[in-house]
């Protein structure tokens, strides 16, 4: 056991915290008016962040998986839509063509993805197929040499905004999950038709939209894995996209807890900082726990996933524990701060908004509860 | 960085685990039943070096780190929360401070034969009149030729009457509040130190709490602990290390509760199905399981950072605070899934459910530990 970081981890962190400071901090009024990062992502691109687990070979940094989830908590200490948007950029946007494409596919677009010149999404859920995944109703069919894909999804992040999206469709409708194959979809390709945006709580920056696909033509070579392989290549990511919500959590938690204990601090009443007072003492001490706790699963299990080793049960419990220490901090943060946490003048509104989806998102804290009471 | 436990590490889990099971959890209920110590599970502890883990091998230690012995508390506590408690009780509070701020003499002829299993320890710093506030204590030591004279009493000692180790805070300037605490040793063969009235308690009942009484108990002055006027650091720098061993036991109690529970859930059949097919049981497993795991890698976290002699003080507390929450609010969770059976003695989860509430108390209650935390953050 050696709990602290490597020298390159810690660089890889600087880095990421000054950028954050300096880029990020400066753009938030914006994405809160609901503008896209672009800029922000382009230079997260230079800066080597959109590939940082990609190998060198394919445009990558060919970092780490820790400090790939380094690089999300940062991030989502300033801007949890930053988090989220580099979150489903990498796992599931970039790592299932890495994983399961062909040397073409991967020669193809993998570079592009790394390097920030395609942002990347993942289009599985629909309306009536959420938790059940295995329930979903697009259509693929064969047709000479290519697919014809008719249907729907919903709450695709980055959708509209990501170049290349990795859409899931079944092929073979009696098979049920085992009759799904997974295509990867450029955005300009004819019949893409890219529908609402969802009006929401939090995360107001990061786009999350409904995807139609209407007599979508997609090259048979842009099938990725084989026919019918949709849903392992689907689950494959499950963790690493857990650990990586479970990062983004984390931030959002050590951001709420960070500005309620300088407020707490600040804020004279009866001519004392109310930290003194063990009703508002005694909640950053509980906070400051959880917060502790949750950093130590997220990082465990981003250590196994690094490994290589079995860490399912470990990542769905980083991202229960650290999904709830989210919003439970980011709550009672808005209770420090009093009347003034309730406006926009201060950051924590926004983060308990932030919050919320996390218990939500790559798996509902139910969906996590189940792995893990299968896993005792 | 690497949370993966080493080899030497892992098998010295296994070895105590082994040891739980056969030689100290047949008898945990019936220990508890009749509130008895056995001596003989502590020499069997003393023949497999469990009682001087942290210590090194020239002060009859085995060398390992606090990460072993955080890991040999809580395998102890995973099958008996007391016979935990008697390690902790012996290695942090007693040899810790022996071990920190003890002289060679004192480490030779103290440290050792504790280390070695030959000696029991323990801490004499709570009295009637303070507790959290431990720097209220009345105990007095005024010097006398060679020799200090301690007068008072102290009260929820642990290990007390079966320890032959203590160490004692006293009084030796009340002008000084608490610059004016010292440090002892003492032996329970010193002239003048009596075993007063023994605890009867709602858990943690094999393991005997009493009062300790110094009537003109004289204390040679070589066994003055650090310089005079120190005690008071050195209580509160044992209590940071203590926490942890607490919480070690709190994650134990915990293991052990939702090994019980889930083996109870699978087995226990209502309507046609194991209750655990229900996800109002299973759900509460999954909670349980992941609380254990926050508990268990804040408290291996503090451990680590203390052996590697960086900075735990705000860890361990943190560590205790979750750990001692954790381990009371799932066992009575257990209870919960035992139904009926889990409010009788024929199932383990109501002794450990008995045996939680004291971590949430001794070694620093739940709102010190608050108070720790909550003044560095701040400070």
């Amino acid at each position: 056991m050696h709990l602290a970081f490597t020298e390159e981890q810690m660089m890889m962190r600087d880095m990421v915290r000054q950028f954050a400071e300096s880029e990020i901090a400066p753009f938030i009024d914006n994405m809160e008016q609901g503008v896209f990062p672009h800029d922000i992502m382009k230079k997260m691109g230079n800066l080597g962040l959109m590939g940082i687990t990609v190998p060198s070979a394919y445009g990558g940094a060919g970092m780490d998986f820790t400090s790939y989830i380094l690089a999300i908590n940062e991030l989502s200490k300033v801007s949890a839509v930053v988090g989220v948007i580099l979150s489903v950029h990498t796992s599931v946007g970039t790592n299932p063509i890495l994983y399961f494409g062909t040397e073409e596919q991967k020669k193809k677009y993998v570079p592009q993805l790394a390097s920030g010149q395609y942002l990347g999404a993942f289009c599985l859920t629909e309306p009536e197929a959420g938790s059940d995944a295995g329930a979903l109703k697009t259509k693929a069919i064969k047709q000479d040499d290519h697919y014809v894909l008719n249907g729907a999804k919903v709450f695709i992040t980055n959708g509209g905004e990501a170049d290349v999206y990795i859409v899931f469709a079944s092929t073979n409708p009696n098979r049920g999950s085992r009759g799904i194959s997974a295509f990867i979809v450029e955005k300009d390709t004819p019949g893409f038709i890219v529908g609402k945006d969802e009006k929401k709580m939090g995360l107001h920056g990061s786009r999350t939209v409904q995807l139609t696909f209407e007599n979508m033509k997609v090259p048979a070579e842009n099938l990725l894995g084989n026919e019918n392989e949709g849903f392992k290549i689907a689950m494959a990511n499950l963790n690493i996209g857990r650990i990586g919500i479970s990062a983004q959590s984390l931030g959002i938690a050590e951001a709420a807890l960070e500005a309620a204990t300088n407020y707490a601090t600040e804020r004279m009443q009866f001519s004392k900082p109310i930290a003194v007072n063990q009703g508002v003492g005694f909640k950053l001490a509980d906070m400051a726990t959880a917060v502790e706790a949750a950093k130590l699963l997220v990082y465990r299990a981003a250590n196994l996933q690094s490994l290589g080793l079995p860490c399912g049960k470990e990542a769905s419990m980083a991202k229960l524990f650290a999904s709830k220490t989210a919003v439970q901090v980011s709550t009672e943060a808005i209770q420090v701060f009093g009347g003034y946490g309730y406006t926009e003048d201060y950051p924590v509104e926004r983060y308990f908004r932030d919050a919320k989806v996390t218990e939500i998102y790559e798996g509902t804290s139910e969906i996590q509860r189940i792995v893990i009471s299968k896993n005792i | 960085m690497n949370f993966q436990l080493s080899e030497e590490h892992q098998q010295l889990r296994e070895m105590i685990r082994d040891f739980a099971l056969n030689e100290v959890a047949p008898t945990a209920a019936e220990r508890d039943e009749e509130e008895r110590f056995d001596r003989e599970i502590w020499e069997k502890m003393a023949e497999l070096g469990l009682t001087g883990i942290p210590w090194p091998e020239e002060y009859g230690g085995a060398g390992f780190d606090f990460l072993a012995y955080a890991i040999a508390v809580e395998e102890l506590s995973r099958v008996c929360a007391s016979t935990g408690v008697t390690l902790s009780a012996h290695t942090s509070l007693a040899g810790w401070p022996i071990y920190k701020f003890g002289n060679e003499e004192q480490k030779q002829k103290y440290l050792r034969p504790m280390a070695e299993g030959k000696k029991i320890g323990a801490y004499c710093l709570t009295e009637p009149g303070s507790g959290s506030d431990a720097g209220g204590m009345k105990t007095t030591a005024k010097l006398d030729g060679d020799e200090y004279v301690l007068n008072g009493s102290k009260i929820f000692i642990t290990n007390g009457g079966v320890a032959d180790t203590y160490v004692v805070f006293a009084v030796t300037d009340p002008d000084s509040k608490h610059k004016g605490t010292s440090a002892f040793i003492v032996e329970s063969s010193f002239p003048g130190f009596g075993v007063g009235k023994k605890e009867k308690k709602m858990g943690i009942r094999s393991s005997p709490t009493t009062e300790i009484i110094f009537d003109n108990c004289r204390v040679p002055k070589e066994n003055l602990l650090g310089g005079e006027g120190e005690g008071f650091i050195i209580a509160m720098k044992t209590l940071d290390g203590g926490r942890n061993g607490i919480a070690a036991q709190a994650v134990g109690i915990a293991q052990g509760a939702l090994d019980a529970a889930t083996v109870y859930a699978k087995e226990r059949v209502q309507f046609g199905k194991p209750i655990v097919a229900n996800q109002g049981v299973s759900f509460k497993l999954a909670d349980m399981a992941t609380t254990i795991e926050a508990s268990r890698l804040l408290t291996y976290n503090a451990a680590w950072l203390e052996s590697n002699n960086l900075p735990y003080g705000k860890e361990s507390a943190m560590a205790k605070l979750m750990a001692g929450d954790t381990a009371m609010s799932v066992t009575t969770e257990a209870v919960q899934i035992f139904g009926g059976y889990g409010y009788t003695k024929e199932y383990p989860v109501e002794r450990y459910m008995r045996d939680a509430k004291i971590t949430q108390i001794y070694e620093g209650t739940q709102e010190i530990q608050r108070l720790v935390i909550s003044r560095m953050l701040t400070k």
